[in-house]
């Protein structure tokens, strides 16, 4: 084994790129958490977003609205499983993984003339100075926009739910559907919106999977990606900064069990990849033991439905 | 202004209704589907839904194929209804389903290739164990630190399925198997093989297993005090609390029996129609099976209804796929249909619907 | 033993009710059962070219069923059966984890022909098993990934270590330190035949570690288009498909798929079938490859040099011919005991075991 051959300025290159679909997914799901609404169908809304943007992509020859039309696609998938839950009362659990299943049926449906084709994807930024550093410069600024995009999107979300009134409003409804809805707060609304919000979050993970990340569409692509979207959410206790952390970790694992392959290493591999699913479970351990800590961060109405009974 | 009004009691006629209500609608939607793939929507329709039980050719066999496809589901749904009647959200009996195969098969082989009927049985309680095991663990960190069950089932599920692929590639490999990842076909071990009891009936030990499992969640529900409590601490979390009921004894009670139920029935598959343990073995039935138990609406006999049409749905696309020629994906989109059908439609059973200026908005 | 009698019973109340499905037989009809979409690109979509140039072959004589996405295990021996229920002639079970379901099936209905690719067990004398020789194929690659390499690391993507992949992990090896003394190779495990992002990140892991040229043992074009960012300094080759989609750059440049291994079913369907309709159909285990025209090496692209290219067609050519085997001594195994003596060529037998590394390969086989 000769770990001299990871380089880690492209390991950290590498896991930014390998990490953003799950980060993307992640984020979103987690303001859709934060709400009070749990939606398993992240991995159903991930692969629509992947065929819509890589068939608009094709179609227009433009990536950037193949991610516009991907969100759109996303959202619009996630209103059924917001009209469902919200509006029809049914269960989330139940729903979310119909959601799944319509998602990876109607995607494949959708794709299928389109298998085997090659698209436009998007270019690498020319960011002057900053790309031009040493080290840094390989490492984190000569990525494109779809990485600085899912960043900023992490910073928006951080700062939305804690100096808006909007986010306070959001939080309050996953917090306590009854107190925010005595309080004159429109509680399906909110949740409705933040589930779109999740959706199209989901629908740009999916895109950069298939513009970006591997351009091409093939059936099941995502291969479980929206699994670890949810997981990532839990590992982050709904705090978008650990998101981030949370995103990179497990991008990080899987680039850097194949990086240790490479440069030699023979065993564990399964054990490496089963990590992250351990470490979350520690941190749900560690977060719920510490309620006085961090009683804010865990939605208190997750996966509960509402009905305003006056 | 549409509104609802929640009903002091479900609605018995709309209990009844509603599951007929979605399936005519998913026939209407679907069928426009096929329409517009270019097959006949009513020959499409007509061999989901009729052929596995009445074509000439193939109802002899699909009929108990229902039985055995439905069984798991029924089996690992009727586990998973109990605790979500009490607000108890396990969604890992996947992980259970794959670790009670593990368990049980492993204590099968390790007696290989002595000849007992005692193997069996053995194999079944190990099975048995195993799921129980993996259920207590978000169960126990349920009761000692509040740590959310959801999220720590769903996590475990995908530590199953890292386990499985290694086992199936290491320890538990089949030693005469060329190298191949996957263990000793156990249904064709006579000690461990679970095959059908009464010829062309389908009836192997897991079904028969899921039927017992089914009248006893019955008579638990309606007629045992523990079952009572179940429901009060389902609807009134604190009225449970104020009437003596363990919060604790509660969550250890209905993921432990999540888990057995989701073991055996890993066990059985093991054992008999999937032969062995394979990296592919976990095929979903775990989350497959949380869907059967709500269109079953949490009850004992809604769920053997609700596992005999998912495997309906199942079985009548393959022969779609078939006969038709018709993609899988649309078969996968037809269940997804049909799921959101009566997901919806549900809200009737348990709510009015009202029209006319609302008060509150 | 109470339960095998049961077994036997159930086994003769199936056959008797539905040994024989009696439907006129104009045509002959052939099904398919796929682990995969047929749009994989990779595995599935190669078996579902080989049915349609089936079809092609014999016209109305023939009528084509399939099913994809079959899981291997419990649902796999359900979709076997209600296809020999549903009139089919022969069925192809194209993947490994069909070998229990397809053998028990087969015990059931004696009078359908039932065809196992990759695996070993036939059991019954209605079962066939077919492979190809893809080793065949990974030798020419490797020829050429020795020459191509500036940087003297290749790699491999590896699914699962199987004899299969260990075999062509050697092949591919061999031929390109015969083509190169200095060449080194990294292996990387992916534990899965199908997942885009993964394949993505195992050559992307490779890539930044050095390695330029890369060949995949998984079934997706993700590697490829992986490469492609490096812009023209790394290369790879088709896998299972042509995957011609990256032979040549949108402007015009050759493409990071330098050349490509085909599995090419097509001769063996159209041969077993044939053999189905004029009566001379037998039990065998078949294990072709290039002088079969089962395995076939896509057009190499500019991007190698004529001199490389004609003696890539050499091999070619003397594999076709049956003068040359890929695993021909002198040959040692990865701890320096002898394998194979000068001239000698491997049997069969310990190909299809094929548990061990050859000489020079660093790192173990995981298990």
């Amino acid at each position: 084994m000769d770990l001299g051959n990871i380089n880690p300025v492209l390991l950290v290159a590498s896991l930014m790129i390998s990490a953003t679909p799950i980060l993307l997914a992640a984020i979103g799901e987690m303001v859709v958490e934060k709400s009070g609404v749990l939606n398993l169908g992240v991995e159903g809304m991930m692969i629509t977003g992947a065929v819509i943007g890589f068939i608009v992509a094709i179609n227009t020859g433009s990536p950037l609205l193949g991610f516009v039309i991907a969100a759109v696609a996303g959202a619009a998938l996630s209103l059924s499983f917001g009209v469902l839950t919200q509006i029809f009362l049914s269960n989330q659990v139940a729903t979310g993984l119909g959601l799944t299943l319509v998602g990876l049926g109607l995607s494949s449906l959708l794709g299928k003339p389109y298998e085997g084709q090659k698209t436009a994807t998007l270019p690498k930024l020319d960011i002057p100075i900053l790309g031009d550093l040493p080290v840094v410069g390989r490492m984190l600024f000569s990525h494109d926009i779809m990485v600085y995009v899912s960043l900023c999107l992490i910073l928006a979300v951080w700062a939305f739910l804690k100096f808006t009134r909007a986010g306070l409003i959001l939080r309050a409804v996953g917090e306590s559907h009854d107190s925010a809805h005595a309080l004159g707060y429109k509680v399906v609304r909110v949740r409705l919106l933040a589930i779109m919000f999740g959706g199209a979050c989901a629908g740009l993970g999916g895109a950069y999977l298939s513009l970006v990340r591997v351009p091409q569409w093939t059936e099941g692509m995502t291969a479980g990606a929206g699994w670890i979207a949810l997981a990532i959410v839990v590992f982050a206790s709904w705090r978008a900064g650990r998101v981030l952390i949370g995103a990179y970790l497990f991008g990080g694992i899987s680039v850097l069990q194949l990086n240790l392959q490479a440069a030699g290493m023979t065993w564990g591999v399964q054990y490496l990849s089963m990590s992250p699913y351990l470490i979350t479970i520690l941190v749900l351990v560690f977060i719920s033991s510490n309620r006085s800590r961090s009683s804010h961060d865990a939605p208190a109405n997750l996966g509960q439905t509402f009905h305003a009974t006056r | 202004m549409i509104r609802l009004e929640k009903r002091p009691q479900p609605s018995r006629a709309w209990t009844v209704a509603t599951p007929i209500l979605a399936v005519i609608l998913t026939m209407i939607f679907g069928g426009i589907m096929f329409s517009l793939i270019g097959t006949s929507p009513f020959e499409a329709i007509r061999t989901i839904f009729w052929d596995p039980l009445f074509h000439p050719q193939f109802a002899a066999f699909s009929r108990p194929q229902l039985l055995v496809k439905a069984g798991p589901l029924i089996l690992i749904a009727i586990g998973l209804s109990i605790g979500f009647r009490a607000g108890i959200w396990n969604i890992g009996a996947e992980g259970q389903y794959i670790i009670g195969a593990i368990c049980g098969a492993a204590a099968g082989l390790a007696l290989y290739p002595m000849e007992s009927a005692l193997i069996l049985p053995l194999m079944i309680v190990a099975g048995a164990l195993g799921g129980w095991a993996w259920a207590m663990i978000p169960a126990l960190l349920k009761v000692r630190f509040g740590t959310n069950e959801i999220l720590v089932s769903l996590m475990l599920v995908y530590v199953a399925e890292n386990l499985l692929a290694s086992v199936s590639s290491g320890i538990l490999r089949n030693p005469e198997g060329m190298g191949f990842p996957g263990s000793r076909n156990l249904s064709q071990w006579s000690s461990s093989q679970n095959l059908e009891l009464i010829p062309n009936t389908g009836m192997h030990l897991g079904v028969l297993t899921a039927f017992i499992a089914v009248i006893l969640a019955y008579v638990l529900l309606t007629r045992h005090i523990q079952g009572y409590n179940i429901r009060l601490t389902g609807e009134a979390p604190r009225a449970a609390k104020f009437a003596g009921v363990s919060p604790a004894r509660t969550i250890l009670f209905c993921l432990g029996t999540a888990g057995v139920l989701a073991g055996m029935a890993g066990l059985f598959e093991v054992t008999g129609p999937a032969g062995q343990v394979s990296i592919d073995f976990g095929s979903g039935y775990g989350f497959t099976a949380i869907i059967v138990a709500f269109l079953g609406r949490l009850h004992p006999v809604g769920i053997l209804l609700a596992g005999l049409l998912m495997a309906l749905t199942y079985i009548g696309g393959e022969l779609a796929q078939l006969m038709l020629g018709v993609p899988g994906a649309s078969i996968q989109l037809f269940q997804g249909m049909l799921l959101f059908f009566l997901l919806g439609v549900d809200v009737l059973t348990n709510y009015r619907v009202r029209f006319g200026a609302s008060e509150v908005a | 033993m109470i339960r095998r009698t049961l077994l036997a019973t159930a086994a003769a109340g199936l056959t008797l009710a539905f040994g024989a499905p009696a439907i006129a037989q104009d045509t002959t009809k052939a099904c398919f059962v796929y682990v995969g979409p047929i749009g994989d690109g990779g595995w599935t979509y190669q078996h579902h070219q080989g049915a349609l140039a089936l079809k092609e072959e014999y016209g109305d004589k023939v009528e084509i069923a399939y099913q994809e996405s079959v899981p291997e295990g419990a649902d796999a021996e359900r979709v076997i059966t209600q296809m020999a229920l549903s009139g089919c002639n022969i069925i192809f079970t194209t993947s490994f984890g069909y070998m229990d379901p397809t053998n028990n099936v087969a015990a059931k209905f004696p009078d359908v022909k039932f065809e196992h690719a990759t695996g070993y067990k036939r059991e019954h004398p209605n079962v066939s098993t077919y492979n190809a020789r893809f080793y065949e194929g990974r030798a020419v690659v490797g020829h050429i990934a020795g020459k191509m390499t500036q940087t003297n690391k290749i790699g491999y993507i590896g699914s699962f270590p199987i004899p299969e992949v260990i075999m062509g992990i050697n092949s591919y090896y061999h031929h390109a330190k015969l083509a190169n003394p200095e060449v080194e190779l990294v292996v990387t495990w992916a534990y899965t035949w199908f997942d885009p992002a993964k394949e993505a990140d195992a050559a992307r892991a490779m890539l930044d570690q050095g390695v330029d040229v890369i060949t995949a043992h998984t079934d997706s074009t993700a590697p490829l288009a992986e490469i492609a960012k490096e812009g023209g300094s790394a290369w790879g080759f088709g896998q299972a498909s042509d995957m011609a989609a990256f032979t040549t750059n949108d402007d015009g440049t050759p493409g990071p798929r330098i050349a490509s291994i085909i599995d090419e079913w097509s001769p063996y369907y159209i041969k077993r079938v044939g053999a189905l309709m004029d009566g001379t159909y037998e039990q065998i285990d078949s294990w072709a490859g290039m002088p079969e025209g089962e395995v076939v090496i896509g057009t190499m692209n500019d991007a190698i040099p004529d001199d490389v290219k004609a003696e890539a067609q050499a091999m070619i050519d003397a594999i076709t011919a049956g003068e040359y085997h890929p695993f021909t001594g002198p040959m040692n195994k990865q701890d320096g005991s002898a394998w194979l003596a000068e001239g000698e060529t491997a049997d069969d037998g310990t190909l299809l075991g094929m548990d061990f590394y050859v000489e020079g390969i660093t790192g173990d086989i995981p298990n």
